[in-house]
């Protein structure tokens, strides 16, 4: 029994002691990983220091510094040191990360063996992408299944996942949780002071709290952080204002457009009255903010200039990192819903509270298929999505890595990085409860998607800018989408859409 | 010298010329009769279906071609007026004269496109600090969020910009002027006002008219300002040609629809710079 028990122990120290070891070893190197150590994987630190690829260069074409740029140049540098290989990273603006793959795509050349992009070129980028081999898809047990659908086509995975997005709602807790500013605004108002149900509520209590110093820091703050320029991504926040009204349960067979029909949806009412709730946001978002970028939005409320925000994963982490004027001062939310939304089939609006995800497309990167070096384009892939990077970079708000991984919507994961645990528990429900949504927007993923997308950010901005209406802005968009199907083809892009439409009735 | 050897020296230059100008130019064209886009990378052949698209069905083209001359007019104006005053002023015995001369050549220096990223950064409506110091008056002009200012700002940046090449060439034609009228002048007890204009300004005339058609070729392709600062926005109220064909060809990668837009500009601004050109020569140099 003795001998027994000593044996046990020996092992047991043995087993912990090299594991204490094993994580020390990568993380004394490697400091990045410093929070977890290495943990244990096909594309692990230890796993891939096997590699040898002495001798050969990998090109990667990715995003500016620091959003998915930073973290590609680090991984970059990891790998190098692990295997031997060298990594030449070449950094690209964000609206030019399309045409700078596509041009040599279109000339049948490779220049770069990874290419970087977001996840609704996919329709037109993955005939020059190499699937990714199974031995790579049979690991990802972890990825959730919305980000495992996102990064393939009609079952088929192009994209190695590397970072998941979804909009939703971040709020002030400092103010919306304060009994004083609750018991102000029932003075004032007559109503309640909470998380935003509707996005009526949501301009109602951002209109209250814009133009003054609410926070006592001498400066006065504003209602909303949104991304309003017109570039590649302020049509993503329309759609996430749209989705409330206008993505029916009731009504299967597209958000974009009448599957059956292709017709143009965008000008019906629903649309027309969140953009009519979008040009009264003008009111209420900074001076200037008319011409918020990405980054703008993210100085902004991560900065605590504004009580709301609604976008990317981003602003949120970034006001959650310890040198945040705002840390733990934040909440997550679900995007807020609709007291009505429209129902296309009957032509009238269906009563009733409505609420619809939007699970916007995220950062994306595949392999091309006239790549070389596939194997270590592959291999570089997973080791850049690993579970010790994966750990780490999602914790950095500026690196644009945000979750895709089940573990990743338990509450510890954070704690782990000094999030407060209400605002994590929070945080992983939202994202959660998102997952758990059967009444979501995907992307709009089919041939032309840029010319559908840029066409709406025209018209969006022309109402915001006070030059047309909602409904001439949006009409003018449905008449601009029409000739577009005239061009692509109604068939071509009715086949693509119907893959996104069986996501977004959940028959996949 | 044998007759033939005189082409193969020319060769290389003709190569050269061939490569990065005619080439292009043609190849331009045949992408113009081709509907290649994302979808379809196809040099395929459409006839004329882009050329009657862009004059029939898109309005937004010729809102931002008109834009982009009301920009361009006002800018290379602005330029020749602030250029020539400041040229006129140095080329004078003043103090300092030297350090004036390289002061105002070093806005051409700088790298446009980072120079806009700062002037985006001056004119934030919340963050910058123009209008941290008007908010003292109680002024907080919109610079980038109203159509019409956002307009003003892209005129303010280029004309910082540019008004050194203007004042360059300026100085250059003053400082090469005969000296004998400017003596005649004085001897007939001419005022500086009458001096400037019945003098230095038609002995100008040649110079400035050059330095206008080279300004104006140059605005007419601007492109890095609007990008930076504006967007095109807002709304489109910025919008200009170049603008509005990055975004067709390399935003939405209707390449063949792209090449038709470039052609057509090309030509518009062929026949329209021709025409300023002998509209300036018959009023600035008429006798």
């Amino acid at each position: 029994m003795k001998l027994k028990t000593l044996v046990s122990t020996l092992v047991s120290v043995f087993l912990i002691g090299s594991q204490v070891a094993y994580a020390d070893k990568w993380s004394d190197q490697f400091p990045h990983i410093a929070g977890t150590g290495d943990v244990p994987g096909m594309c692990s630190y230890e796993e891939t220091s096997k590699k040898d690829y002495s001798g050969r260069t990998l090109t990667i074409n990715t995003h500016a510094i620091p959003v998915m740029g930073e973290p590609t140049a680090l991984h970059a540098e990891q790998f190098e040191k692990l295997t031997g290989a060298k990594v030449e990273v070449t950094h690209t603006p964000a609206g030019d990360l399309y045409s700078k793959a596509m041009v040599p795509f279109q000339a049948g050349q490779a220049p770069y063996d990874i290419v970087f992009g977001f996840s609704n070129f996919i329709n037109e980028w993955k005939r020059y992408l190499a699937p990714v081999p199974q031995k790579y898809v049979d690991q990802m047990d972890g990825v959730s299944a919305s980000h495992m659908a996102i990064a393939s086509w009609d079952g088929v995975m192009y994209q190695y996942p590397v970072d998941g997005d979804r909009h939703y709602l971040k709020y002030r807790k400092d103010v919306i949780d304060n009994p004083e500013m609750q018991a102000k605004y029932k003075a004032d108002t007559g109503k309640e002071l909470r998380v935003p149900q509707t996005w009526k509520e949501y301009g109602e209590m951002a209109a209250y709290f814009n133009g003054w110093d609410w926070d006592g820091d001498g400066e006065p703050e504003y209602g909303s952080a949104e991304v309003m320029k017109k570039d590649d991504l302020m049509y993503a926040a329309f759609y996430s204002r749209s989705a409330a009204y206008s993505k029916n349960p009731s009504t299967p067979g597209g958000f974009f457009f009448d599957l059956d029909t292709m017709e143009p949806l965008i000008n019906n009412p629903g649309f027309v009255e969140a953009l009519g709730d979008w040009v009264e946001a003008v009111k209420y978002v900074p001076p200037g903010g008319i011409n918020f970028g990405l980054g703008d939005e993210i100085a902004s409320f991560g900065g605590g200039q504004t009580l709301f925000s609604f976008s990317w994963d981003d602003a949120f982490v970034a006001a959650m990192q310890d040198d945040s004027p705002i840390k733990d001062q934040v909440g997550a939310a679900q995007l807020p819903g609709a007291d009505h939304v429209w129902n296309r089939e009957t032509n009238s609006w269906d009563e009733g509270f409505n609420q619809a995800p939007y699970f916007v497309w995220g950062w994306a990167v595949g392999v091309a298929e006239k790549s070389k070096n596939q194997d270590m384009a592959f291999d570089y892939l997973c080791f850049f999505a690993n579970g010790a990077n994966h750990q780490a970079d999602i914790g950095i708000g500026r690196f644009g890595v945000n979750p895709f991984m089940e573990e990743d919507f338990k509450a510890d994961v954070w704690t782990a990085i000094g999030w407060d645990k209400g605002v994590a528990e929070e945080y992983v429900k939202t994202l959660a409860d998102m997952e758990d949504s059967k009444n979501r927007v995907f992307p709009l993923r089919v041939p032309g998607t840029f010319q559908f997308n840029s066409a709406l950010a025209t018209g969006a901005a022309k109402a915001l800018a006070g030059q047309l209406s909602p409904q001439e802005a949006l009409d003018e968009v449905a008449t601009e989408w029409k000739a577009i199907l005239e061009r692509v083809g109604a068939d071509n892009v009715r086949e693509a859409y119907a893959v996104g439409v069986k996501m977004e009735d959940n028959q996949l | 010298m044998n007759f033939k050897h005189k082409y193969v020296f020319l060769l290389p230059g003709l190569i050269v010329l061939i490569g990065i100008l005619i080439f292009p130019v043609i190849f331009t064209v045949r992408l113009s009769l081709s509907g290649w886009n994302s979808f379809n990378p196809e040099l395929d052949f459409v006839g004329i279906k882009n050329y009657i698209r862009l004059f029939t069905e898109d309005p937004r083209f010729w809102q931002s071609f008109f834009r982009l001359s009301f920009l361009a007019v006002t800018t290379v104006f602005l330029q020749y007026v602030i250029g020539f005053a400041l040229a006129h002023m140095v080329w004078k015995d003043i103090k300092f004269k030297r350090f004036f001369r390289v002061l105002f050549l070093i806005p051409m220096m700088t790298t446009p496109v980072i120079m806009t990223v700062i002037w985006r950064t001056f004119f934030h409506e919340s963050l910058g600090p123009l209008n941290d110091f008007l908010g003292l008056f109680g002024l907080q002009p919109q610079w980038l969020s109203s159509p019409g200012l956002a307009k003003v700002s892209i005129i303010v940046v280029e004309v910082w910009q540019w008004t050194s090449f203007m004042f360059l060439l300026m100085l250059a034609g003053l400082l090469s002027l005969p000296k004998e009228p400017f003596l005649a002048a004085a001897i007939d007890g001419a005022s500086p006002f009458k001096k400037f204009i019945y003098v230095t300004f038609p002995l100008m005339a040649p110079i400035s008219i050059g330095a206008i058609i080279i300004r104006l070729i140059e605005a007419s392709k601007i492109m890095d300002t609007v990008f930076v600062l504006t967007s095109g926005g807002p709304g489109t109220s910025t919008e200009t040609s170049s603008f509005y064909i990055f975004i067709k060809g390399l935003r939405e990668f209707q390449m063949g629809y792209a090449a038709t837009m470039s052609f057509t500009y090309l030509i518009i601004m062929i026949i329209s710079l021709t025409i300023i050109a002998k509209v300036l020569t018959k009023v600035l140099m008429r006798e």
